[in-house]
């Protein structure tokens, strides 16, 4: 017993020293290193301005809400089930749950009615919500969906949209970055929607 | 490029970076636990401390090291919770619950890294960084520690002394952990992980609503939370957040971190027995279950299954656009085959079938390749299992390594096979007839179970993930999957080094013509065959009333 106390007394000695050294100084190196211009933009956010003034981050999506759904001219982010983007999270729902069987039907209605298609040509990933609710990225078919609606409601050509489209097409798994499309698509339409 | 051309050259670059680093950083790490030098850094570490660092210990003190220094960190972690608002960048998020803070002490000491909390409302940074990162490393360390005096046992003989748990633990941090969770956090803050001190970023997007993302000091957690095998999230999106696994080269780099030293660990374990091709045999168990297992649930994904896949057109539900499914499923085949427990898709959302592969990766007891260490004194204890077997069979007492495998090494390598088993059952089988359970539920019917039934294969394992779904945060959660965490544990551990124990106080036994042949292909399959036969016959029957049966539905 006396043993156990020793060692205990040993552990929380070793513990505090630890601690300075894996709890301090290892993550303030780190923070420090990361003050270096190049790093710096990624340790804070990604964040992206447009004239000095902050839209949005890199890596976050955020769908953008139309101030008349009538004329709607941004391309939208996946479904998500969280309700601000100060979190994150997921429906955890199994696919056998009738919940989500409801709601991905009722996005899929919903979706096409927007975009003016069948509701077979929906891809998935336009009715399934992500992982981390903050999706940044679409499928290069959701994307192409949008196009028409978009382009009509710029005025760019629907053309110019499509090769928008595959300008911000990245990754291993060919995802569409949905903000940067948003502003690329603005820049084309002169600034003004 | 198609999705699985996508992820089979995925694999391909896991495979061949795992290949690189195999040798280079098995070979170090064997020399770190065999040195007799102490760097100046470490002689620091053991003068603040007040221990010698040139005594050794028997498997008694060794183990009381061990129960002591998990106890003095609970306690740590749970008053640190405790007190958040007395602490800077608290953010407002006031002290952590007692139940909460328990659970979540336990499980970050214990290597589990369950969480029940949601970090981004609950906790602020100095408890992040204070708390849960020094137990990111320290935790990852005693498991190595543990699985090295395991090793000594095999390799000393007619010696009580297993060496010195506090140098194995300093060093692992110092030597292993530390340099390489400090590059690698670099690596990632370059590729688009967060690293702030602040608490979120404020940005009015076009549409000229105002939102604001929460901000952490991620990449310093994020490098040792893969590499340590840990998998707590300083997101509660964990490695799905953008934020913490920004893009497929991200997401690739956070798959090799938590294999890497699993992996690697069968080349020390070879390099210090004398005989490479015994760390050979243990790798190739390892990476072939790990092989089977990783094409079911990639299979399982990529064919929808369940009325709401069917209806979406691909399992996408939970997972992130950016990794693919493809990229999905080799995360989570890694994360549940090692003990880490971090999750880049939903778990709760994967198929019948593919969210039964993750659960069956855990109830193999995570040795597919396992956690830092642990997953190699699994695997060891299953060798001796497996050895013990096939000794029945002929009637010969069974020899492993040079040492006889009498009684008292076949009872502890029993105990530590039953003991998850046992707190895993029990725990789940209690909470299945709760009253309070039915209501913390997310999903109905098998999949229902499935929840149960993975929340205690996690938190008996020490993996973390979960089927998110559930409500965990009722006292009886709280505690009862503490308790599992705790006992799934430090009872293998005192087990092992019991083990270990007597395997060094004995003399090596030459190998003769009736010695079991432990470096061939034989050996591969006969230790394949235990490790799925147990598990099997352990977890077919509840297996059966929950992902089997979803997956046949």
């Amino acid at each position: 017993m006396t043993s156990l106390f020793r060692q205990t007394t040993a552990g929380l000695r070793v513990l505090l020293v630890l601690t300075v050294l894996t709890g301090v100084l290892y993550p303030l190196s780190v923070w420090l290193v990361t003050r270096l211009p190049g790093l710096q933009h990624h340790a804070e956010g990604s964040v992206v301005s447009v004239d000095g003034r902050a839209v949005g981050s890199d890596l976050i999506g955020v769908d953008l809400v139309p101030a008349d759904p009538a004329h709607d001219p941004w391309f939208h982010t996946r479904p998500s089930t969280i309700t601000d983007t100060t979190t994150s999270g997921a429906s955890n729902k199994g696919a056998g749950d009738a919940d989500l069987l409801s709601a991905v039907a009722e996005r899929r209605e919903t979706v096409a009615r927007r975009e003016g298609v069948d509701p077979a040509e929906v891809p998935a990933d336009a009715v399934t919500a992500s992982a981390s609710g903050l999706d940044p990225h679409i499928s290069p078919a959701y994307a192409d969906l949008q196009a028409p609606r978009v382009a009509r409601e710029t005025g760019v050509p629907v053309e110019t949209v499509r090769g928008l489209i595959r300008e911000h097409t990245t990754g291993w798994f060919s995802a569409v970055d949905v903000l940067r499309l948003n502003l690329a698509v603005r820049a084309a339409a002169g600034g003004a929607n | 490029m198609t999705d699985t051309t996508a992820g089979l050259l995925q694999l391909g670059v896991l495979l061949l970076a795992l290949a690189v680093a195999y040798k280079p950083l098995g070979d170090h790490m064997a020399r770190v636990f065999t040195s007799d030098r102490h760097l100046r850094v470490e002689r620091g570490v053991y003068a603040a401390a007040r221990v010698d660092p040139d005594s050794e210990q028997n498997w008694g003190t060794y183990a009381r090291g061990v129960l002591g220094f998990s106890f003095v960190s609970i306690l740590f972690l749970y008053l640190l919770q405790r007190i958040q608002p007395w602490l800077p960048m608290d953010f407002g998020r006031g002290a952590v619950e007692p139940s909460m803070a328990f659970n979540t002490a336990v499980s970050f000491v214990t290597n589990t890294n369950w969480q029940s909390y949601v970090p981004e409302t609950v906790l602020g940074h100095s408890v992040q960084l204070v708390g849960l990162t020094v137990q990111n490393f320290v935790s990852a360390a005693v498991g190595l520690a543990v699985a090295i005096a395991l090793i000594r046992g095999f390799t000393r003989s007619r010696t009580d002394r297993l060496g010195n748990f506090w140098v194995d633990l300093v060093r692992g941090v110092v030597r292993i952990l530390l340099p390489l969770s400090f590059v690698f956090a670099i690596v990632l803050v370059a590729l688009g992980v967060v690293m702030s001190l602040r608490s979120g970023v404020d940005y009015t997007t076009l549409d000229g609503a105002g939102h604001t993302s929460a901000l952490a000091p991620a990449a310093s957690q994020e490098a040792i939370k893969e590499l340590g095998t840990n998998g707590g999230g300083i997101f509660n999106a964990n490695s799905a957040h953008p934020f913490e696994n920004p893009s497929a080269w991200t997401n690739l780099l956070e798959i090799f971190l938590l294999l890497v030293i699993p992996v690697s660990l069968t080349r020390t374990f070879g390099t210090l027995v004398g005989d490479r091709r015994q760390g050979t045999v243990l790798l190739a168990v390892m990476g072939t279950i790990w092989a089977g297992m990783l094409a079911v649930l990639w299979w399982a994904e990529t064919h929808p299954n369940g009325p709401a896949a069917l209806v979406a057109g691909a399992s996408t539900e939970g997972k992130e656009v950016r990794f693919g499914i493809a990229g999905s499923a080799l995360f989570a085949n890694s994360t549940t085959g090692t003990s880490t427990g971090a999750v880049n898709s939903t778990h709760d959302s994967l198929s019948g079938l593919g969210g039964g592969t993750a659960m069956l990766n855990m109830l193999f007891g995570e040795m597919t390749p396992g956690g830092v260490g642990t997953g190699m004194y699994s695997i060891l204890v299953m060798a001796i299992i497996a050895v013990f077997l096939a000794g029945l069979m002929v009637g010969r007492t069974p020899e492993y390594l040079g040492k006889k495998l009498g009684r008292r090494e076949v009872t502890a390598a029993a105990i530590v096979l039953l003991a998850m088993p046992t707190v895993l059952l029990v725990g789940a089988g209690i909470a299945a007839v709760h009253p309070g359970t039915a209501a913390a539920l997310n999903n109905s019917g098998a999949h229902g179970l499935s929840e149960i039934l993975y929340a205690y294969a996690s938190a008996s394992n020490n993996n973390g993930s979960a089927f998110a779904g559930i409500t965990v945060t009722s006292d009886w959660f709280q505690s009862s999957l503490g308790l599992c965490m705790l006992f799934g544990r430090l009872i293998p551990i005192i087990a092992v080094l019991c083990l270990a124990g007597s395997l060094a106080a004995q003399r090596k036994t030459p190998a003769t013509a009736g010695t079991l042949p432990t470096t061939g292909p034989l050996f591969v399959g006969l230790l394949s065959g235990t490790v799925v036969l147990v598990a099997a016959l352990t977890f077919v029957p509840a297996l059966a009333l929950g992902p089997i049966a979803e997956a046949l539905a």
